[in-house]
């Protein structure tokens, strides 16, 4: 047992382990509790997530490597993600990305010196009615021009928010959305891992 | 006879159509208690299949029949419903799942009873939080409210659902390779025979349905599944969502019954072409589609049948409109890059054939395109699908690298002089007379 994990993250673990019939089906959902653990997907974080399913580490390797939302490497408090797939190109999505390159000052798949922005281009975000379509830490902004990319990494850079939402964003910097977003969302991202409560992602407004 | 099923509620209340207070006012759950008190899980069973609902993930199986394919035995099965959606251009089930997301849990449990069915997973694409997160919340209040969980309104049928997210990878909407994923291996397509039903999660009997599949259950079940039937043309039966995307002025989900124009659907529904241009092509059912033009396909209907005569698909519902400034070669290389990158690279053809199909449309796309590449296009392209034909011939485990060569395919076809004006010297007589 990860006996080195947060009290909280460990109560995770056992929690997402009690909801599948075998363990190893508990291997994605853990490895996102590693990450938040570790703040990236480390070699650490592989063994022990091979520890509390009872595979080997490669065969935990072999899981995370196939995925792209298992950052592998350290990544920004932020990770930008453009989706740059055929109808957000259609709608300009290359120059956000070229503008959101510029702004944080990093190439596509690179990290800010001071760890706090990455920038990656990423395929279909399934925002496709409001392309072009961003997302920092997997919360959602659609209508995102190229200036107001800028404007959002310079807000980033500036607020540094400890948790981002997805409707604030969409508010101080989208578009017109892939369809109507209906009532305000209650919890954001606290970190570059999808922001969902039983993997302890996720975090209620404070407002 | 009603023009809307899934999307009405969301449409009459966008404040709280996600909220189980918002569902019960609006109809919800009169389904489930239909079911549980009056039907036997057969009677179930076969309303969806009366209701000729075919699949909405992208295959158009027919859902009944799908149902039918498990085995009469006594090992335990499950219920897996697919909102993977990644397939460029659809975001229809984002918006079922954030929106309506009870609408699904009733359908789900509905469905179980159905199929006895006593374990329910949700797997829901990584880049969803927002979504799963909805769907959580309503799966959390259906479970106080007695409707999940143990001896479900007193009827002593059992149901629990698990919501797991995926860690951003296409292939697994592909349903073998979204139970490899569940399972906790790498998102790899399994050959089929055995198909789910027979050997599916943990090799037990499977059914995996998409999300706006299992969201019209209820409807169905309080409906009857003959007037589901009667909505629509004979074979596609009932409403679906369609995405419109791309150069349109009205970007959207909409929910439509089958047999309207492409005209209807892009100028009508969509409100026409971006920037006042010209239509120039479309992609009918998701990036895996072969194109449509408006010189051959704008008056044709809509529905599952007549797309596949026409030889493509309706696929997930995706409409991706190209007015007159597309560069179609970078379109294609947009779309080959896409299966290039979610290929799982199990299978030779589908690994090789669309990284160098990316290859020579990127260097085409920078002004280096060589007379010969027309050819070898189509040479690779014929390599991952042996006739370049729809539905495409396989080579492979699953049809992702066939799908890759729509594209290419469909560029060649209709936009041939374009992709030659590209090509430095590239006019000429080519060795592949295709």
């Amino acid at each position: 047992m990860s006996s080195t994990w947060s009290t909280e993250n460990q109560q995770r673990a056992e929690e997402v382990l009690g909801k599948y019939p075998e363990k190893r089906s508990a291997v994605m959902p853990l490895l996102y509790i590693a990450a938040l653990e570790h703040g990236y997907v480390s070699n650490d974080a592989m063994r022990e997530v091979a520890e509390l399913t009872g595979l080997t580490s490669a065969q935990v390797q072999s899981v995370a490597s196939f995925y792209t939302m298992y950052y592998r490497e350290p990544v920004g408090k932020y990770v930008v993600s453009v989706c740059t797939s055929i109808s957000c190109y259609l709608r300009g999505a290359d120059d956000v990305l070229a503008a959101i390159e510029e702004e944080a000052g990093v190439l596509d798949g690179e990290t800010t010196p001071d760890g706090l922005i990455s920038v990656e281009h990423v395929e279909c975000s399934g925002a496709c009615g409001g392309a072009p379509a961003v997302s920092v830490n997997w919360e959602l902004i659609e209508g995102l021009e190229p200036d107001k990319a800028r404007d959002l990494i310079k807000w980033l850079r500036e607020a540094k928010p400890e948790v981002v939402f997805g409707d604030e964003m969409q508010l101080l910097f989208g578009g017109r959305p892939s369809f109507d977003w209906g009532p305000k969302e209650i919890e954001g991202a606290i970190a570059p891992l999808p922001a969902f409560s039983p993997y302890g992602t996720a975090k209620g407004e404070k407002r | 006879m009603t023009d809307k099923i899934l999307l009405s509620r969301m449409e009459a209340h966008p404040a709280d159509s996600n909220t189980i207070a918002r569902y019960l006012d609006t109809g919800g759950y009169t389904a489930l208690r239909k079911a549980l008190s009056k039907m036997e899980p057969a009677d179930v069973a076969a309303e969806v299949k009366a209701s000729n609902i075919r699949g909405r993930g992208g295959a158009s199986f027919p859902t009944g029949v799908k149902w039918g394919f498990l085995p009469p035995d006594t090992r335990p099965r499950y219920l897996v419903i697919n909102g993977d959606e990644s397939e460029p251009g659809t975001f229809k089930d984002r918006m079922l799942l954030e929106r309506d997301p009870h609408q699904l849990v009733e359908g789900i449990i509905v469905s179980a009873y159905a199929l006895d069915v006593h374990q329910a997973f949700v797997y829901i694409r990584g880049e969803y939080p927002k979504p799963a997160r909805r769907l959580q919340r309503a799966i959390d209040e259906a479970y106080e409210a007695g409707y999940l969980g143990d001896d479900i309104l007193g009827s002593g049928f059992d149901l629990d659902v698990t919501v797991h997210l995926g860690g951003g990878a296409y292939i697994c909407g592909e349903e073998t390779a979204l139970l490899s994923s569940l399972e906790g291996r790498r998102g790899e397509p399994r050959i089929k025979p055995p198909f789910p039903a027979i050997e599916g999660l943990y090799a037990k009997p499977t059914i995996v349905n998409n999300v706006e599949t299992i969201s019209n259950v209820p409807w169905i079940i309080n409906n009857g599944g003959a007037t589901y039937a009667a909505i629509g043309p004979e074979t596609s039966s009932g409403t679906r969502v369609m995405s419109l995307s791309g150069h349109v002025n009205k970007p959207g989900d909409y929910e439509v019954v089958a047999g309207l124009t492409w005209r209807d659907l892009i100028y009508d529904i969509g409100g026409g072409i971006l920037d006042d241009r010209e239509l120039k092509a479309w992609v009918p059912g998701g990036a895996s589609a072969p194109w449509f033009v408006p010189a051959e396909h704008l008056d044709t209907p809509v529905t599952i049948d007549d797309i596949a005569k026409q030889g493509s698909m309706i696929g997930s519902g995706a409409v991706i409109v190209m007015n007159d400034s597309t560069n179609v070669v970078g379109a294609a290389h947009r779309l080959v890059r896409f299966f290039s990158h979610e290929s799982c690279g199990q299978c030779t053809p589908c690994r090789e054939g669309t990284t160098w199909l990316e290859r020579i449309l990127a260097r085409i796309l920078d002004g280096y395109g060589r007379p010969e590449d027309i050819g070898l296009l189509l040479d690779v392209s014929d390599n991952i699908s042996p006739g370049l034909r729809w539905p495409p011939a396989m080579t492979t485990i699953c049809p992702l690298g066939p799908s890759a060569t729509a594209p290419v395919v469909s560029m060649m076809r209709y936009f041939r002089d374009e992709v030659e004006a590209m090509i430095p010297g590239g006019h000429g007589e080519v060795a592949d007379g295709r």
